[in-house]
């Protein structure tokens, strides 16, 4: 470094003072924000912020008097905030407006039949914000009225029965944090690196807090015979009449005929008014805007258990039913396509689920899977249920390999893509449950890689 | 007064079939714990939604279907989106191709392992010819579910089975026969239930062990992305926040040649995220990309062709607003364009001034 880089980067540049002009700051006060306003703001904030380059980050204090962030009155401290429910229903922060749901270009062709992916890099903690739940639509969504809504039950049962969400929502409910997969996330990845980032690689992997009426509750209301019916056909009220088989004898006493997702209404395009929940079992299983539950003697080989959602094996033949979502696990940060700005100090940070159990253990390595360390798992750790962990890492500024490796409460040990290949091969597209490896480079840069 | 008659009557018709439904609940004759909650289905109800059909063909309604019929339910329903020869992979996956007699023979789809293929077709897949009847008469075509017939349901079945030779093309298909029909189907024996992912207690397949030290004598790279798919998913910095420790990589440029320290705020301000709904993002919104893609064909003709053709007429704007609002058909074929009552006409004239101008 030169000294006139050094000069350069110890100087301060005056963030320009009120980068918002009273003006704006008045409209702002009396209309509040929409895109438009939003849009100035964010210019006149970009422009503040490109015009401090050279200024460093909050605590690289470069000048005799300290960091203007404090010596400076800011215009939030100075000026009168706005009203009480300015936004009556609450909306993230404009800082925020990256964290969004998005589509992986060139995955589907038409968008009424295609995934939206959860941005894992951003999130914190267990839960997805309802509004970041990833989606997979099959013949696209609709906001189905509640008043029209019905459930049918019918099959082996002693009466059919039918309930409107009047009827379902009088009975009595249990709340409970499950996590939801669909079967083929991480599938782009069976053969080689596919996409940059954790969005794409695991976005398809959400958790709620889900709220409604135990499945064996209503189908014991119906009378329902589970010695010959060991199988329950599930119905959506989409275009896709989306169905599928689900097995009684394991999930009867988890299953959730649900309303509620984190303390309000299903969103609609998660299945308002109502949806199935079955824990540890892939996404594709929990039928959206549930209209019809059949209980029967045999499995129904529906359109998605007969072409889709099947895993190829290398002989030809075809697993059908793979239900279960297999202990798994990433490091959601750093993670693909981040930056990380300098050496030191990071809280290497990710999720761990089964759909067998609870999480047992994750450990952290950071030379490609030679050394392992055991991270802190936080709290809760709950069955069938995202898992957060947390571990210490002092990045020498050397090229590394991050991966996380996690035992669930039936010790199971997720696998390597190596493992899971010379059993399943390559084409399988469903249930990939491998370690995950994000290479950093020593310039800061994360990548996807494959190792081994 | 006229009105308010009627009116009154009207509600008491309502009331009365409300009332009807009352006394059902009132009886509630399955309820076992929860008086009061729930009623009994009717059999018309019954009937109207459990449609499934089984692998074992319970649910199968009774009828039959020709390959000749099925052919012209094809082609004015179904080609558009899957091709003639239903080997169309524009818009879906390619229904037909890559099975063979032998295949028949055996109940087996060679070309599942052999992999001369490029890409699995439906009847590669496929074990049970019920999924195909169910899935058919349950949700297509695409843009309009539940609108085949129960024959045309069998004449389309036949017609796709025809293609892959299962049946001769002058077969008729029907709830007499398909049984015969299923001991034909090329990927028959193809299905296995023997895996460990059917229940929570199925036994893994795949057993790694938690070694902690001087596990790998040496790590390598198998697989990375490459340099020109950088930035194929947009620019990451974009999808990170751009403030706090884990940043999105600035995948617009080549990547940095050291670490940024400091200077990242200048990658970084690449361009405000924030910004108004464009003409694409209203047809985004109001799902017009379900049927039109920019460039090719996909339900409906592309905006490509949309502004070939009307691009020099005059009025074309207004003309075009009227027939999104209304809907319609002929011009481009079959598939009619259903009506879009619920969008505004501000928001139409934004979306077809940007089919016709690109602006």
């Amino acid at each position: 470094m030169t000294s006139r880089e050094h000069k350069t980067k110890g100087q301060i540049k005056q963030a320009p003072e009120n980068f918002l002009s009273p003006e704006l700051i008045a409209d702002l006060n009396q209309h509040g924000l929409d895109d438009t306003r939003r849009g100035f703001l964010r210019t006149g904030f970009m422009a503040a912020f490109t015009g401090a380059i050279g200024v460093g980050s909050a605590n690289a204090i470069a000048s005799a008097d300290g960091d203007p962030a404090i010596l400076e009155k800011q215009v939030w401290q100075t000026t009168l905030g706005k009203n009480v429910a300015t936004m009556p229903y609450g909306t993230p922060s404009i800082y925020e407006a990256n964290l969004i749901r998005r589509e992986s270009p060139g995955l589907t062709r038409v968008s009424a039949a295609s995934v939206a992916f959860t941005p894992l890099q951003g999130l914190f903690g267990i839960i997805t914000p309802n509004g970041l739940h990833f989606e997979r639509q099959h013949q696209g969504w609709y906001n189905v009225d509640p008043e029209k809504h019905r459930l049918m039950i019918n099959g082996l049962v002693k009466h059919n029965r039918v309930f409107t969400m009047n009827d379902l929502m009088r009975l009595p409910s249990v709340s409970r944090i499950h996590f939801i997969e669909c079967g083929a996330n991480t599938g782009l990845e069976w053969g080689n690196v596919a996409v940059p980032t954790v969005q794409y690689t695991h976005g398809m992997l959400s958790c709620c807090e889900f709220t409604g009426v135990p499945l064996a509750v209503l189908l014991e209301e119906c009378g329902a015979d589970l010695k010959k019916g060991k199988f329950l056909l599930a119905e959506g009220g989409d275009g896709s009449g989306m169905t599928r088989t689900i097995n009684l004898e394991d999930v009867l006493h988890e299953a959730i005929v649900a309303w509620g997702m984190n303390g309000e209404m299903l969103r609609p395009e998660n299945g308002f008014p109502l949806r199935l929940v079955v824990p540890g079992v892939q996404g594709v299983s929990w039928v959206k805007w549930l209209r019809r539950l059949e209980v029967g003697d045999m499995p129904y080989a529906t359109k998605d258990e007969a072409v889709h959602y099947n895993d190829l094996m290398p002989n030809g033949q075809s697993r059908q039913y793979t239900s279960i979502q297999e202990c798994k696990s990433v490091i959601t940060t750093p993670s693909g396509g981040q930056q990380l700005l300098d050496k030191g100090f990071y809280n290497v940070s990710g999720l761990a689920w089964s759909g067998r159990g609870k999480i047992r253990r994750v450990d952290v390595s950071v030379d490609g899977g030679n050394n392992w360390r055991t991270a802190r798992l936080e709290t809760p750790v709950l069955s069938k249920a995202l898992t957060r962990f947390n571990i210490d890492w002092v990045w020498d500024g050397s090229p590394s390999i991050l991966q996380s490796r996690a035992i669930d409460d039936t010790g199971y040990v997720q696998p390597t893509i190596k493992m899971l290949r010379d059993v399943r091969g390559t084409r399988s597209i469903y249930h990939n449950n491998a370690i995950q490896s994000w290479k950093v480079d020593s310039n800061g840069e994360v990548s996807n890689v494959q190792v081994g | 007064m006229f009105k308010l008659d009627k009116f009154l009557v009207g509600f008491a018709v309502l009331y009365t079939s409300q009332f009807m439904v009352s006394a059902a609940n009132a009886q509630n004759v399955g309820s076992v714990h929860f008086p009061g909650i729930g009623r009994d289905a009717t059999p018309a109800e019954v009937a109207a939604w459990d449609i499934d059909v089984r692998p074992d063909f319970k649910g199968l309604p009774k009828g039959s279907g020709s390959v000749e019929k099925g052919q012209t339910v094809w082609e004015a329903r179904c080609a558009v989106c899957h091709g003639t020869f239903g080997e169309s992979n524009e818009v879906f996956t390619p229904i037909i191709g890559g099975t063979t007699p032998d295949d028949i023979k055996t109940g087996h789809v060679a070309s599942l392992t052999d992999r001369k293929q490029p890409q699995r077709t439906t009847i590669m897949k496929v074990a049970t010819v019920s999924s195909l009847w169910d899935y058919i008469y349950r949700a297509m075509p695409w843009n309009a579910p539940r609108s085949m017939s129960v024959d045309d349901t069998y004449a389309v079945v036949a017609y796709l089975l025809s293609m892959a030779e299962v049946v001769p093309d002058d077969y008729v298909l029907s709830n007499e026969n398909i049984a015969e029909v299923q001991k034909r189907m090329p990927n028959r024996n193809g299905m296995t239930t023997k895996h460990g992912l059917w229940s929570s207690k199925g036994a893994p397949d795949v057993h790694a062990t938690a070694c902690m030290n001087n596990c790998v004598a040496f790590v390598q790279i198998g697989s990375t992305l490459p340099d020109y798919a950088r930035n194929a998913h947009g620019n990451i910095a974009l999808q990170n926040r751009e403030y706090g420790p884990f940043r999105g990589a600035n995948t617009s440029a080549p990547p940095l040649a050291s670490l940024p320290g400091d200077t990242v705020i200048a990658t970084v301000a690449v361009a405000p995220t924030v910004k108004s709904k464009t003409p694409e993002d209203l047809f985004k919104d109001n799902n017009c990309s379900a049927c039109h893609a920019k460039s090719s064909k996909l339900v409906g003709p592309s905006i490509a062709d949309i502004a070939n053709k009307y691009r020099d007429q005059s009025g074309a704007e207004d003309k075009l607003v009227a027939k999104v609002k209304a809907g319609g058909s002929g011009v481009w074929g079959s598939i009619p364009m259903p009506p879009h009552p619920d969008v505004s006409n501000e928001t139409l004239h934004t979306i077809v001034h940007w089919f016709l101008t690109g602006q």
